[in-house]
């Protein structure tokens, strides 16, 4: 499996902990909702990086009070068919502000690339090693967007009427 | 009608670019046929019984002679001579190979067609009111709005992924000829105490197992504020419907289950945190959109003119046709022609590549280029002269395309059936020939009046059973073919859900049974106007049931 951050195939420095399992000395750990629920206070004193991971029936709604807590939060796409998390992307980042990474998990494939970029993702835990060399292609595969992204992107309506907005936000583009 | 500009040009071909690859790495092995199904389903492109079928959109069903001559031209060249118009006023192609298909999308995108989002769990093709901008009651042409959902909707980044289908349609006009409250989401264009124009919006409603009539879930939502809301629906839509069992996961389910004054709660909490932002849609891009549907030049001309009005007199061949196929228009001296496809003993909404180049040529000729496809499955020419009539009549009647039979017992909605459909569990398309050879005195049939029967050969309901006036709902006993009948069902802005008669009946039996529905309608009508619907609805279905299955 191969890393994505920032459009870039990256060393992953995050360790996944399930329910049971022994969390490392150090560095950053990704746990379930679960974990976080039962053992918070365990969980911070570590001082060190923490990410919780939902799954796709898991609202960030949820972690909502407690999102300044996290540095990275991981969404699961079940199967290529569940596309909960691309709503929850949009929450997290639009509406609760999160800042801190925003990983998808699972079925990550190349084709949803563009959708979950869009949608506010910025860290890709990708299925297929030849997907992931693919990555700023598929970004590229469209220019056009008939919706405003997450990132404030514009949308063809936007930049139909204000053109000046090309300009400006043509270096966000990948 | 609408054109691209740079953006939807450079849209479509990125799209067509990518499917390209997506259909080379299918075809290398590098995506799995499980992998690629969403992809190509997304695409419009289905594996049925037989072959793959390629379902293309016409956005709110409109189309302009030049491209219905592209898609006849594809019909010759990449399958079998004909094609096949949809409840969905689409068009389908039954038999096309997958190593064709990105060639087929390129031919479709040089005339600014595509096939997206024709199935798939996203939103669907948006759908309208065939008569849009010429209807005399209506309040404003439903393709501006139309329009502006489709661009919003096209490969949507949170919304590709639904729990199920998402089907939209849109009216200008209080009278309903759109199934807008058979829809996921229906719109009707409306005007507010202070003469502004904006967007009622219904939702939840939808066929299929579960036949539900849409609620309001908000009387006026102003144009700028459309997409936000759509938006907004979607959003909850997508968070919570079930996707647990695929024949609970329509948004009717959802709206359902937690009742609409919950789902509407949710839905105005997220579209409190969208609207007056980056959905906002600008007076200029509503302008924008508006000038591609400005009324075409028409002339003053004299309504009903003499020659016209001889002729109607003189030829009751014409005179039956105009009776059923021509409604009025709003401009004096012109008229809305339904064009018939369901000849007698034919299948419905199938048409060959000479008759649409036909069509293409009279569209033409008679109403500004540019024809509609009805939900139906039949054609309009929206603004047609009345002193053409007569012209335009005898040249489709050349055509065989001239049976006056729209709105009566012979134009039936059928889905493809077990001919064509892998999810089918009965024929379609022979009943509905069967009953129209059974009604084929077009006397008979236009004495019999406005009777709309729906047939689907299975519990999907894509032939509309339950809205039929009379259903037909084909089901498997046991490995045969097997019919059950509902009465009272209608589609329009009194929308109702229609009633099991009773038993079904078998293949054989089931005109016979039909016919026999039809026959005591006649017997017991209060008058010749009062029409099958009018009669079920004040008798009940008791008098039916009684002759169908008594014994005597």
């Amino acid at each position: 499996m191969q890393y994505i951050k920032n459009g870039k195939i990256s060393a992953d420095t995050w360790v996944h902990a399930g329910v049971d399992d022994e969390l490392p000395a150090t560095g950053g750990v990704i746990v379930p909702l679960a974990r976080w629920a039962a053992a918070r206070d365990m969980l911070l004193a570590r001082k060190a990086p923490l990410g919780v991971r939902l799954t796709s029936s898991e609202s960030p709604e949820k972690i909502r009070a407690d999102l300044g807590r996290f540095d990275l939060v991981a969404l699961e796409f079940p199967i290529f068919r569940d596309g909960r998390a691309y709503s929850y992307a949009r929450l997290l980042r639009e509406q609760y502000g999160f800042k801190g990474e925003l990983r998808a998990v699972g079925n990550v494939l190349y084709d949803q690339f563009l959708f979950m970029h869009r949608c506010g993702f910025d860290a890709y835990e990708v299925q297929k090693d030849a997907d992931a060399g693919r990555f700023a292609r598929a970004l590229s595969e469209f220019t056009v967007r008939y919706q405003p992204d997450a990132d404030g992107s514009p949308s063809a309506i936007q930049l139909r009427h204000q053109p000046q907005r090309n300009v400006k936000n043509a270096g966000s583009r990948p | 009608m609408y054109r691209y500009d740079e953006f939807d040009h450079n849209f479509v071909m990125e799209r067509v670019a990518q499917f390209r690859d997506q259909v080379v790495r299918r075809l290398n092995g590098e995506l799995s046929e499980e992998e690629f199904r969403p992809l190509r389903l997304m695409n419009g492109l289905y594996l049925q019984l037989h072959a793959y079928m390629l379902r293309v959109a016409i956005p709110y069903g409109v189309l302009s002679s030049r491209q219905l001559r592209k898609l006849a031209d594809i019909a010759t060249k990449y399958d079998r001579g004909y094609a096949h118009f949809t409840t969905r006023q689409n068009l389908q192609y039954n038999w096309p190979k997958l190593e064709d298909m990105p060639d087929i999308l390129e031919e479709l995108a040089s005339v600014e067609m595509h096939a997206l989002q024709t199935s798939g769990n996203c939103i669907r093709n948006i759908t309208a009111d065939q008569y849009a901008g010429v209807a005399s009651d209506e309040i404003e042409d439903p393709r501006i709005c139309g329009e502006i959902l489709r661009q919003w909707s096209s490969l949507h980044p949170e919304f590709s992924f639904l729990p199920r289908k998402f089907k939209i349609a849109i009216t200008g006009s209080p009278r309903d000829r759109a199934a807008i409250k058979l829809h996921d989401i229906g719109i009707v264009m409306v005007k507010n105490q202070a003469g502004e124009v904006g967007c009622e919006f219904w939702v939840g409603g939808g066929q299929g197992r579960t036949p539900v009539i849409a609620k309001c879930i908000n009387a006026f939502v102003p144009k700028r504020d459309m997409l936000s809301y759509a938006e907004a629906i979607l959003r909850v839509y997508n968070m919570h419907g079930r996707r647990d069992n695929i024949y609970k996961a329509r948004i009717k389910i959802l709206v359902n289950e937690i009742g609409i004054e919950e789902f509407t709660r949710q839905t105005h909490e997220q579209w409190e945190h969208i609207r007056n932002g980056a959905l906002d849609v600008p007076a200029e891009e509503i302008a924008r959109i508006t000038a591609y549907f400005a009324p075409p030049a028409y002339e003053t001309l004299q309504a009903d003119p003499d020659g016209f009005v001889k002729k109607r007199e003189s030829d009751p061949a014409f005179a039956a046709w105009l009776r059923s196929n021509v409604a009025a228009h709003k401009i004096p001296g012109y008229a809305i022609v339904n064009i018939s496809l369901k000849p007698i003993g034919g299948i419905p909404g199938d048409a060959a590549d000479v008759q649409m180049h036909a069509v293409a040529d009279l569209a033409e000729r008679f109403s500004f280029d540019e024809l509609r496809v009805t939900h139906e499955q039949n054609l309009t020419f929206a603004d047609v002269k009345q002193c053409d009539l007569y012209a335009l009549w005898t040249l489709l009647g050349e055509k065989g395309l001239a049976t006056p039979n729209i709105g009566l017992v012979s134009d039936i909605i059928a889905c493809p059936g077990l001919d064509y459909c892998a999810l089918a569990n009965a024929r379609s398309i022979p009943v509905a020939q069967r009953i129209s050879e059974r009604f084929a005195d077009l006397q008979r049939q236009h004495d019999i009046g406005d009777l709309k029967i729906k047939i689907s050969g299975c519990i999907n309901a894509c032939g509309h059973h339950h809205v039929g006036h009379i259903g037909i709902l084909g089901v498997d006993k046991k490995g045969t073919e097997f019919y059950q009948i509902t009465l009272g069902g209608s589609a329009d802005e009194n929308a109702s859900i229609g009633e099991i008669l009773g038993a079904a009946f078998s293949y054989d039996e089931v005109v016979d049974a039909v016919e026999k529905v039809v026959d005591t309608y006649v017997k017991i009508r209060s008058s010749r106007d009062e029409n099958f619907l009018a009669t079920v609805r004040r008798t009940g279905i008791a008098p039916f049931k009684d002759a169908l299955y008594a014994v005597h």
